[in-house]
């Protein structure tokens, strides 16, 4: 008889696995700190971070106001929408599912694409109107398909699938209708732009992020018995309901603030809980960290490509997520199945 | 051991249409009931009002004397478990972690299992001969294994009562016995009170101390197994002529289905019994 250690989730293992994913978070953004079109070295970056000046000024400014930020912000949006990927994909049974799928990233991007239109500013008017927009719709969604205080899954996907497509027709009106100054930026928002970053937008979402995954990981447990059928779950003493309004609630709306910020990057969502799940199995007390952390490295990974392939131009992220995912993804899915089964 | 679970004049609608009607019951600690009846008679309304799934419109519902409508679900959860008819799960979880999911009730917030939990899923595993399968990926059961994991399961939650959904419609003839051996010598050894939907009447009829039998949302008969399976009551019930005899080995009823073709010939021909 082997012993219980392997078998089960321990807290060791969920900190063993955290601690080497924030390893390579950690390594990786110092890569990324290095790169861009003022060369840095790793040493320099290292001496740098321990507060020793071996890095002139001119540099010293491009780290700190630019490149830190931008990674740091990149980091908290690929921990977010991985995040709530995994979360949506288990509660709304699909294997689709992702943060966006129930109309946030529509409803976001028309208060943002308003917010151009009307030439306010990306630091506070236009981000502020994509989170307003983002929130109503959310609550449209939830407020539409609700019956009798249950939230079913399947009248919530269809519910945000509509509105989604809604949404969109007047998204392409505005694009249809705009000048090409601002078509640019309506586009780069589309697909995600991290170049606004700034560390007051950092200090906005991360206390909120922080808080919402710290509730979200204490229903680790009543997750994975929802995998097994909301019944079952209610039998076995899980107030489901509870489970899920906090947990829809919770994630909209960090989702809702970093993509305020970020713009629409797909993908990340998507795929990074099924890598994860892939890699690590089907149990939410790793998948969830694992998962945070690996949309985190994916994301700092694909913003570094994004902003130095075509340098001194910039690709939106968006192109660089599917550009890099979707090969990757194809290769583990045809080694590994999709780990779904379907009724 | 008084306090059972205790259904007092419970009726309930689904959108004005009586599904239950005048429901008095009580399931007691130890003992194996069965409920039988023809589809559509409310059995797992039944069910799932017993366990507070759903709310009686009329009629009390008492779990261990207090209402299980006051209850909390995993309040719910520790004392009343329940084994689905079939459960499908997406992921490919293993045997081990979905028996120590019915530990759910009994821990806090606190995430992880601790040992204790650890030692009773082996010990309900043990219970149901699933041990050595501890290991293996739930995708990988034969259906008999996966209704043991489900009974271990149920165990694990450490219940006073166990209701089981049609917990053998799946399931082949040897493996139909197993289950009810199974569920008849736990509740005896662990003193549970167990109530079991079936639709293999002679078979639960050989296990069961008492049988219930529902119609169109009412009980009508309940009592020991040959005192509710007669020929007319459910020739009647299940409009469907049958045969009731006696089993020769264990003296209980036996049900014989008619097929239109014999009552031709009883017809014709006098049967020779």
């Amino acid at each position: 008889m082997r012993g219980a250690k392997d078998q089960i989730v321990t807290p060791l293992r969920v900190l063993s696995i955290g601690t080497s994913l924030s390893i390579v978070l950690i390594v990786v953004a110092l890569i990324s700190l290095s790169m861009g079109p003022a060369k840095v070295s790793l040493v320099d970056i290292l001496s740098w971070c321990a507060g020793m000046g071996s890095v002139d000024e001119t540099a010293s400014m491009i780290l700190a106001k630019i490149r830190l930020p931008r990674i740091l912000l990149a980091g908290l949006v690929g921990f977010t929408l991985s995040l709530g990927g995994v979360v949506f994909q288990v509660l709304l049974r699909n294997p689709l599912a992702e943060p966006f799928i129930l109309g946030i990233s529509s409803g976001a991007a028309i208060g943002a694409i308003g917010g151009i239109v009307l030439g306010l500013g990306f630091t506070v008017g236009v981000p502020l109107l994509a989170f307003l927009s983002a929130l109503g719709t959310i609550l449209l969604v939830m407020g539409i398909s609700s019956r009798h205080g249950g939230l079913e899954s399947s009248t919530l996907l269809l519910t945000g699938v509509i509105v989604n497509a809604f949404f969109t027709a007047i998204i392409m009106f505005f694009i249809a209708t705009a000048s090409d100054s601002r078509l640019h930026s309506m586009l780069f928002w589309l697909y995600g732009d991290l170049s606004q970053s700034k560390y007051i937008q950092l200090s906005i979402c991360l206390p909120l992020v922080l808080i919402v995954s710290g509730v979200i990981y204490l229903f680790s447990r009543h997750l994975n018995l929802i995998v097994g059928g909301e019944q079952s779950a209610l039998h076995m003493g899980v107030e489901v309901e509870l489970v899920k309004w906090v947990s829809f609630i919770g994630i909209s709306l960090i989702t809702g603030v970093v993509v305020s910020f970020s713009g629409i990057i797909g993908f990340v969502g998507l795929i990074v809980p099924h890598l994860m799940r892939m890699i690590l199995g089907p149990d939410h007390r790793v998948l969830l960290p694992a998962s945070a952390l690996g949309g985190a490295v994916f994301l700092i990974a694909a913003d570094t490509v994004a902003r130095t392939i075509i340098s001194p131009s910039e690709l939106p992220v968006g192109v660089i997520t599917a550009f890099l995912g979707a090969p990757f993804f194809i290769y583990l899915l045809k080694k590994r199945g999709s780990q779904w089964t379907q009724d | 051991m008084d306090a059972g679970l205790k259904l007092k004049a419970v009726s309930f609608s689904y959108d004005a249409q009586w599904c239950l009607k005048g429901i008095d019951f009580e399931l007691k600690g130890g003992e194996l009931v069965g409920m039988i009846g023809p589809n559509g008679s409310g059995k797992s309304t039944l069910l799932r009002i017993m366990d507070g799934l759903l709310k009686a419109d009329n009629g009390l519902v008492l779990l261990l004397n207090r209402p299980i409508s006051t209850l909390r679900r995993h309040e719910v959860a520790k004392q009343i478990a329940m084994v689905p008819q079939e459960t499908i799960f997406r992921f490919a979880f293993t045997v081990l972690e979905v028996v120590l999911m019915g530990r759910f009730a009994h821990r806090g917030l606190f995430p992880f299992e601790g040992k204790e939990d650890l030692e009773i899923a082996r010990e309900s595993m043990r219970l149901t001969g699933i041990l050595d399968l501890e290991r293996r990926s739930i995708h990988e059961l034969s259906g008999g294994e996966k209704q043991r994991m489900l009974i271990a399961r149920a165990l694990t939650q450490k219940a006073q009562f166990i209701l089981l959904d049609e917990p053998t419609s799946q399931l082949d003839i040897r493996h139909k016995v197993e289950i009810f051996e199974l569920i008849s010598s736990l509740a005896r050894s662990q003193g549970f009170g167990a109530m079991v939907v079936s639709h293999d009447i002679s078979l639960a009829a050989q296990y069961c101390h008492r049988m219930l039998l529902l119609n169109k949302g009412r009980i009508c008969g309940i009592g020991a197994p040959d005192e509710v399976v007669t020929t007319d009551t459910i020739s009647e019930v299940y409009q469907c002529p049958v045969l009731v005899d006696k089993n020769p080995i264990t003296q209980t009823p036996r049900v014989t289905v008619l097929s239109r073709r014999a009552e031709n010939n009883t017809a014709t021909k006098p049967l020779r019994w």
